[in-house]
């Protein structure tokens, strides 16, 4: 095989496969949808845990802090990196934990 | 070390149990182990995402991750649900920073993650991707500060209007895109912090114009936008927990901001360019206010009323929260109960300062979440009321709404408190409410005006029902 058959092979591979990024448009649209789906079946009488809870949720972004501030030697990204860290931090667990206060007031008639 | 598939199943994971936090929010009942579902989905997140191979930062990452859970814990536990609108304002903003540092850091660094060309360079659908992930981040900052402050008091809640303003933002917004574009275009610092500022600016001039009681929306639409950002810089990192997660909240917060517009009925469009809750038009038109006969009563005949009614429905405004008076509503609600009056609450889908802050801070006063009803659920009944106790709530029943074309709430949904037997009004004065409208229901002949604090009104009832 020459390295022109092989070159021809490689390009043919990259343009059977799509590109990553379609795939995470899928994702995104399919994830809206059952978003939309999800968040209309809840009860109006729960809308401020609602908002508390998705705010914990949207403090997802600590995965791309978390990557931000791995490396070992520091520098402005990295730094820049372990404040979000910590931002989402604050988030995630006051997001929750204020949810859960909340939820545990609501009751029954006794 | 966990392979990369590995990482994206565990990611699936979690994405699967996050929504599960969010379908089990469909009754009160699920609501709790939904949440542990939420916590768990992100625990298993944030951990795979720790023993990756380029995460190896773990004393700072850990003390990081110590200092802002601790502030955010200490701040769950302490916070008064009345200010839970002014909270998650707060909290949308640190998301949006974070959403911000982390795009800052990637253009600084891009081969750390994984997303350098062979040159060291960005690529393209990086660059568009960063792009968003900025902008959105950094409008979702600083708008989230502004409704932070107007909420929690520190800036005016009025809207602060000028000539021009909307031409401004237009520019601004013009400038930010093309700031942006060239950022795509080139990769370079300059155009991109040009768009960074810009943006930042743009989040505070699209808050400021618009007013206190409107802050349900804008709660809502910055909820979604901090889920956008979320999602953007899930694009950047081609991470599709990142992509999930903020797909459902920026799909939860959109479907929030739509609701509470409806209830308001106004339009997403009318609400962002502001200015609503100014001056009182009826005032501002120069018309003489005609003086009009209204019945008002003590605590005492309010007890009388209230006592010898089978049925009475509560309905709760925003003034309840600000005068307190949650607790000793509760008092009074059990003594009627123990007298066999049937009592309902009945909610309007923006009373409070966010959606559903009401039933959140009638659940903080022990008021059992079955006796709590939405304006769909009650309007029926309420002609089959006896007694309508309305406190601290007035455009949410103004008959108006239904039956004058006129009138500026013409069309929006309401609580038909004039439906009732008898109607008793617990208010301060006369005054209008936010929208600046006299309330035909003051001057109706089953109504009764109760001149009063709420709190003190509630308290002055319990006493007179003994």
């Amino acid at each position: 095989m020459n390295v022109d058959a092989v070159q021809n092979a490689a390009q043919a591979a990259q343009d059977s496969t799509a590109d990553p990024v379609i795939f995470s448009i899928t994702v995104f649209v399919l994830a809206i949808i059952v978003g939309y789906h999800v968040v209309w079946n809840v009860t109006p009488a729960l809308h401020t845990p609602l908002m508390s809870v998705t705010n914990a949720i949207s403090s997802i972004i600590i995965v791309g802090a978390l990557l931000a501030a791995g490396p070992v030697e520091m520098n402005l990204a990295t730094v820049l990196g372990l404040i979000a860290v910590g931002l989402a931090s604050v988030n995630i667990f006051g997001g929750f934990m204020v949810t859960q206060r909340m939820l545990a007031m609501f009751k029954k008639r006794t | 070390m966990l392979s990369a598939n590995m990482v994206e199943l565990a990611y699936l994971v979690a994405s699967v149990l996050i929504i599960f936090a969010l379908k089990g929010l469909a009754g009160p009942a699920s609501a709790r182990r939904g949440n542990m579902f939420g916590m768990l989905g992100m625990g298993i997140a944030s951990l795979v995402t720790l023993q990756v191979d380029a995460v190896q930062n773990y004393a700072w990452i850990v003390a990081a991750i110590g200092v802002g859970g601790l502030i955010g814990g200490v701040v769950a536990r302490r916070v008064p649900m009345t200010h839970m609108p002014q909270t998650v304002a707060f909290m949308h903003s640190l998301v949006g920073l974070a959403a911000v540092l982390i795009a800052v850091s990637a253009c600084y660094d891009p081969v750390a993650y994984g997303i350098a060309n062979h040159e060291g360079g960005l690529y393209l659908a990086s660059r568009i991707e960063l792009f968003f992930g900025t902008f959105i981040g950094a409008i979702t900052f600083t708008a989230s500060l502004i409704a932070f402050g107007k909420l929690q008091g520190l800036l005016s809640g009025r809207p602060l209007a000028f000539s021009g303003q909307h031409m401004l933002n237009l520019l601004l917004g013009i400038v930010m895109i093309a700031a942006g574009i060239m950022f795509c275009v080139s990769g370079a610092w300059l155009p991109f912090l040009i768009m960074l500022a810009v943006a930042l600016v743009l989040g505070v001039l699209l808050i400021v114009p618009i007013g206190g009681a409107d802050m349900p929306v804008i709660v809502s639409m910055l909820n979604s936008y901090s889920g956008w950002a979320a999602a953007g810089i899930g694009f950047t990192l081609g991470n599709n927990m990142m992509i999930v997660a903020g797909a459902l909240v920026g799909s939860s917060g959109a479907i929030l901001s739509y609701i509470m517009c409806k209830a308001m009925n106004r339009s997403l469009f009318n609400v962002l360019l502001g200015g609503f809750g100014g001056d009182a038009p009826a005032a501002a038109a120069g018309g003489v206010v005609v003086e009009r006969p209204v019945k008002s009563g003590a605590a005492e005949d309010a007890a009388f009323l209230i006592s010898n009614a089978r049925s009475v429905v509560i309905i709760p405004g925003y003034g309840l929260a600000v005068a307190r008076a949650q607790h000793a509503l509760k008092e009074m609600v059990d003594v009627l109960v123990k007298q066999g009056v049937d009592v309902k609450f009945a909610i309007h889908p923006v009373a409070g300062r966010m959606p559903g802050h009401m039933n959140v801070l009638l659940a903080e006063a022990d008021v059992p979440y079955d006796i709590v009803f939405e304006m769909d659920e009650i309007n029926s009944e309420m002609a089959d009321t006896d007694v309508a106790l309305i406190i601290g709530a007035n455009d949410v029943v103004n008959p108006a709404a239904k039956t004058d074309p006129s009138s500026p709430i013409y069309g929006m949904p309401i609580i038909e408190a004039s439906r009732a037997r008898h109607v008793i009004v617990v208010k301060r004065s006369l005054a209008a409410g936010y929208a600046g409208l006299d309330n035909d229901l003051f001057y109706m002949d089953q109504t009764m005006m109760l001149f009063a604090d709420a709190k003190k009104a509630c308290e002055a009832i319990v006493q007179a029902l003994d």
